[in-house]
């Protein structure tokens, strides 16, 4: 069971919470996003706590974040989607510190199951469309519109369709099988360096290998991590654009 | 990775979705739930708390960069004002101070003009008192000259005729032997 490479990804139960036949009770996974709302409030909340004209590292860390998330939101969407940026921002924090808090050891990974990542994937596409009608109406089906000659519409026009559809699904299984993956494949070869120095001498010199490799694959995991959050929070950027001008 | 994670996902459909936690369905309503609480509480949190608070921090600074810098634009102008006063101030002593050469100059010019004029009448005055003098010394002399010449002759005269001769006659007679003779 140690060296099982799927017992990571397991919920465990801290205490039972049924409503209506319904278990909505406290789990690791609950314990670690509640870890991350702290981490992500205290750390921003506290560094800015002297307002420094001067800041601070930690202020200048947290100032770092902001601008990050508010230009990349804004070369994106214009001014006119910085209404979103808390949004934005809260989902790249809470993406980033919970792929990066699996990355310690006997942590369990938030971002690793396709129920979290696809809920916020809907999430995202029910601000978009919500919003894209509220200000657009009808004409936010231009969506499915390309301005392509007419004759290429009725090909165009369900392909547009189709991939509008598979937005929320591409978002959230790009995160999930990353995270997932990447934690699989650490687990695995880090199982390879435990099970093949038990074989002595020679077992123990194979093991340099695969060793390597998982510090190699550290360095990687944490630049998935980083890269996962800021994927999503840019494709989140892209699908808000889409809701302010619907017109390609 | 990809051909990895196709690989897990087959063996956790091969054992029926139980056993592979990520796609164990039991657990989802616990996981929505709690999504939805911490990730309320966050964006709560980001939006009305630490987002707001860096916003402000910012902008303060980029207030405080502009105001500097305006003050900086404004002191500089001020500077520059005060070098072209300077600078005026400095053309207008240049030029008084010529000037003032220049009237020094020529009223000590026409100061010297004056005193050497007034020396050269003063000469002239002087040659000509001296000329004037010269000349009653002359005539004073050719006077006596003429007193001695009737004297000589009166007493010529006398010895000669033997009587006496009114002096008149004498004086008359030498003026007019003196006046023919010059």
């Amino acid at each position: 069971m140690a060296n099982d490479p799927i017992h990571q990804f397991q919920i465990q139960k801290f205490f039972s919470l049924e409503i209506g036949g319904v278990d909505f009770g406290f789990t690791n996974s609950a314990l670690f996003m509640a870890a991350a709302v702290t981490l992500i409030s205290g750390f921003l909340i506290l560094a800015t706590s002297g307002r420094g004209l001067v800041p601070t590292r930690m202020q200048s860390i947290a100032e770092l974040v902001y601008e990050f998330i508010a230009g990349t939101l804004r070369s994106i969407t214009g001014s006119e989607g910085m209404r979103f940026f808390p949004f934005v921002f809260s989902l790249f924090a809470f993406v980033l510190i919970c792929n990066l808090l699996g990355m310690f050891p006997y942590f369990f990974t938030v971002t690793s199951h396709i129920i979290v990542t696809f809920a916020l994937a809907m999430l995202v596409i029910s601000v978009v469309i919500v919003y894209g009608v509220i200000r657009n109406g009808v004409k936010f089906l231009k969506l499915f519109v390309p301005s392509v000659p007419p004759w290429l519409l009725p090909l165009l026009i369900p392909i547009e369709i189709i991939s509008f559809v598979a937005r929320p699904l591409s978002l959230s299984i790009r995160l999930f099988a990353n995270m997932l993956a990447g934690h699989i494949t650490l687990k695995v070869f880090a199982g390879f360096v435990v099970t093949l120095s038990t074989l002595g001498f020679v077992g123990i010199s194979g093991a340099v290998l695969p060793f390597l490799l998982t510090v190699a694959l550290t360095a990687l995991e944490f630049l998935v991590a980083f890269l996962q959050a800021y994927v999503f929070a840019t494709l989140t950027c892209i699908y808000i654009n889409d809701a302010l001008h619907p017109g390609h | 990775m990809a051909e990895q994670t196709h690989t897990e996902t087959g063996v956790a459909h091969d054992e029926g979705g139980g056993q592979f936690p990520p796609f164990d369905t039991s657990s989802f309503g616990s996981q929505l739930l709690w999504l939805a609480i911490f990730f309320g509480l966050l964006y709560y949190l980001m939006s009305k708390v630490a987002l707001p608070r860096i916003a402000g921090i910012l902008e303060d600074r980029r207030d405080r960069i502009e105001g500097d810098r305006a003050e900086a634009v404004r002191l500089k102008e001020e500077t520059d004002e005060a070098i072209a006063t300077y600078e005026q101030a400095l053309g207008e002593a240049r030029a008084k101070a010529g000037a003032i050469a220049r009237s020094t100059r020529d009223s000590l010019a026409a100061d010297v003009e004056a005193k050497r004029q007034a020396v050269e009448e003063e000469l002239a005055e002087k040659l000509a008192a001296a000329d004037a003098r010269i000349r009653d010394i002359k005539a004073e002399a050719l006077g006596q000259v003429s007193g001695i010449a009737t004297e000589a002759t009166e007493a010529v005269v006398t010895v000669l005729i033997g009587g006496k001769l009114a002096e008149k006659d004498v004086a008359d007679a030498v003026a007019a032997s003196l006046n023919g003779g010059r």
